[in-house]
């Protein structure tokens, strides 16, 4: 009797062990799935900004009629941004867009009747309510890869993150535009 | 984070394990005290109806508040900005769904959110909080709520609040039967022997104890349990704005504004941002006792206020100087490292006093007729006549009838004779393309046309001229 008690007190750890390693693994796996998600919005939210910012070229063209050096130039920086492939050359093409899309609206101010336009109004608080949400996209991407990486470094987690292949990701890092950009020197 | 929910639930479940064992108590010393050894009936009974009252509130409605309240739902085109924050705040959560969002034409500040199921959630915030909170405060007031959403607070309280009633409910029983029942059976027992009597009449003071006790302590732990999840919808409202100034700011207004909300009661007033029952009064939401459903607004904000970062680590920092113990659990901390705060956006509020009135007239069925004066009238459904006076310079302006949409009407002027307008010739314009074009009208507007725009023809906002497009 004494060893049929035995066994059964090993029978019962094994399966104690093996429900939370399968309860760890889905932990690990609902945390990546997050992830990815957040990275898809980010993907949404930028694809957004790509569509809108034709309209908001043609509603400026219509007033500045001579400003087409700037207008070629966010044109330029939105194709770019759109063929972009790997995550530094999406984020470096994002910050250039950003930096292209400030020199239209200071553009912008210089046309009184421009800024009273309605759709330029619209659009102006639409690009900038997408901008935000670009944003806490990122925000949240990189809040989702903090919690798995974590997780997937502590102790217990680390022989499972090992085990079934779970690597840490890296974060969504945009650097200032102005650490990149050479001083350019003009005659 | 499914993670956050876990490592708040284990405080919480103390809160809840607290209570589900006075119910149990109670059910089983009420059921000792009826009938000797009756005690595992008590408690099953206790158990049958606590789940009753469960099943009670999973099939039943979820509307009554939103009913008496006069909610409205909104459509993005009504408020775009404020569906803007709250998608911000949906992505910066991760919360997964949009909820609905309701606006209330009631000049108190305050907002709410409600939702046992993603499809069915919904935040509600009052045209009071629309006109008074600048952009930073609005958005901090609905991550807060977006905060409760993620954390399923409105699931967790009502789960407490169904023991509540069940608690209250049993031990209601328990009193009614022994004050009946107890004394025939004290004097058919003491016949028996003067041992069984003493014993008898133990049981008898400790059951009446639960019973009366009872409630109060599972009051005790409701309302602790709600503060908590206030603190907690706080910590994660900063986590997701990054900058706990615009909620602190937004608790300072509504805390100051002191204008009675019109339609709370005490049973809905745990579900606001900010006890709508005592903001009204002069000194404001400080009641710092055990039974109220809110912490005390002032130290919310200072809380809000000694945080010098953003993230839930901060939040735990600020609040272990203010209280003793802790309020978020070791594996959320984990995972939220200190943030930076952001910088302020410095924009104003998002509608002024008047068109936060006129979303909630919009969204309520009133239709919008402009006056050849430049006034804009609104007229409720149900309006009979078919025509309204303009109040500043008496044009009599037809109502449309429903079904020709928001074209505005042509003012008649009562006296002077009407020159007869010759309508200009339709302008065209071939689409070349599917994708985005634009087309400038004759009177120098330009007009946008999306792919998805496939009508016949489109008429210019600025001159009324129609262009065919083909």
């Amino acid at each position: 009797m004494g060893i049929g008690i035995i066994a059964l007190v090993f029978v019962g750890l094994v399966v104690v062990v093996l429900a939370w390693v399968a309860g760890a693994y889905n932990g690990l796996v609902r945390l990546r799935n997050q992830l990815e998600n957040a990275w898809a919005q980010i993907d949404v939210q930028l694809k957004r900004r790509h569509d809108l910012i034709p309209n908001l070229v043609e509603t400026v063209k219509g007033y500045a009629t001579h400003e087409r050096e700037t207008f070629e130039k966010v044109i330029q920086a939105r194709n770019m941004a759109v063929s972009a492939k790997t995550v530094g050359d999406r984020a470096e093409a994002e910050n250039v867009l950003t930096g292209t899309l400030k020199s239209l609206f200071a553009v912008a101010e210089a046309y009184p009747e421009l800024k009273a336009n309605q759709e330029f109004m619209r659009l102006q608080e639409e690009l900038s309510s997408t901008e935000n949400k670009v944003a806490f996209a990122r925000q949240f991407y990189n809040d989702s890869v903090m919690t798995y990486n974590t997780h997937i470094e502590v102790f217990p987690m680390n022989f499972i993150a090992t085990m079934f292949n779970f690597g840490r990701r890296e974060f969504f890092e945009v650097k200032a535009e102005d650490e990149r950009e050479a001083p350019q020197v003009k005659f | 984070m499914w993670e956050q929910i876990i490592a708040n639930r284990r405080r919480s479940a103390l809160l809840i394990t607290g209570m589900a064992v006075i119910l149990l108590l109670i059910g089983f010393t009420g059921g000792e005290l009826l009938a000797p050894n009756a005690g595992v009936l008590g408690l099953l009974f206790a158990l049958l109806l606590w789940g009753g009252m469960m099943l009670a509130y999973f099939t039943s409605a979820e509307s009554i508040l939103m009913a008496g309240a006069y909610a409205r739902e909104l459509k993005r085109e009504d408020s775009p900005q404020l569906f803007n924050i709250v998608d911000e705040m949906c992505l910066a959560s991760g919360l997964g769904f949009m909820p609905r969002i309701y606006l209330i034409d009631d000049p108190a500040p305050n907002a709410f959110a409600v939702g046992r199921k993603p499809e069915t959630s919904s935040i509600t915030v009052t045209t009071g909080l629309m006109y008074r909170l600048n952009r930073d405060e609005l958005q901090g007031v609905i991550a807060h709520e977006i905060g409760h959403l993620k954390n399923r607070d409105v699931q967790f309280m009502t789960l407490a609040a169904v023991m509540l009633g069940s608690i209250v409910i049993l031990s209601e029983i328990v009193r009614r039967s022994l004050w009946y029942g107890g004394r025939g059976r004290s004097r058919s027992d003491s016949r028996d022997g003067k041992d069984g009597g003493q014993a008898q009449a133990i049981i008898l003071v400790v059951g009446l104890l639960f019973a009366i006790l009872g409630p109060i302590m599972a009051q005790l732990l409701y309302f602790a349990c709600s503060r908590k999840r206030e603190y907690l919808a706080d910590a994660s409202g900063a986590q997701f704005t990054r900058y706990p100034e615009g909620l602190a700011s937004a608790l300072e207004k509504i805390s100051q504004a002191h204008v009675p909300l019109s339609f709370a009661s005490k049973a809905t007033a745990p579900m606001f941002i900010v006890n709508p029952l005592t903001a009204a009064s002069e000194d404001g939401d400080e009641s710092d006792s055990v039974f109220s459903s809110h912490p005390p607004t002032s130290q919310r904000i200072k809380i809000l206020r000694a945080m010098t970062g953003a993230s839930f680590t901060d939040y735990e920092a600020a609040w272990r100087k203010a209280k003793c113990g802790s309020l978020i659990g070791a594996q959320t901390l984990q995972s939220a490292p200190t943030e930076p705060i952001r910088a302020p956006s410095n924009e104003g509020p998002i509608q002024s006093r008047q068109d936060a009135h006129d979303v909630a007239r919009r969204a309520s069925g009133y239709m919008r007729l402009k006056c050849n004066c430049g006034l804009e009238i609104s007229v409720p459904e149900g309006y009979e006549q078919d025509s309204i006076r303009c109040i500043r310079c008496g044009s009599i302006l037809p109502i449309p009838s429903a079904g020709e949409g928001e074209a505005p009407a042509e003012p008649r002027r009562p006296d002077s004779a009407v020159p007869p307008v010759i309508p200009l010739a339709p302008l065209q314009f071939h689409r070349t393309s599917t994708g985005w074009e634009s087309f400038r009208c004759a009177c120098g507007r330009t007009v946008q046309l999306s792919p998805a725009f496939d009508a016949p023809q489109i008429r210019c906002t600025a001159c009324g001229r129609t262009i065919e497009v083909t």
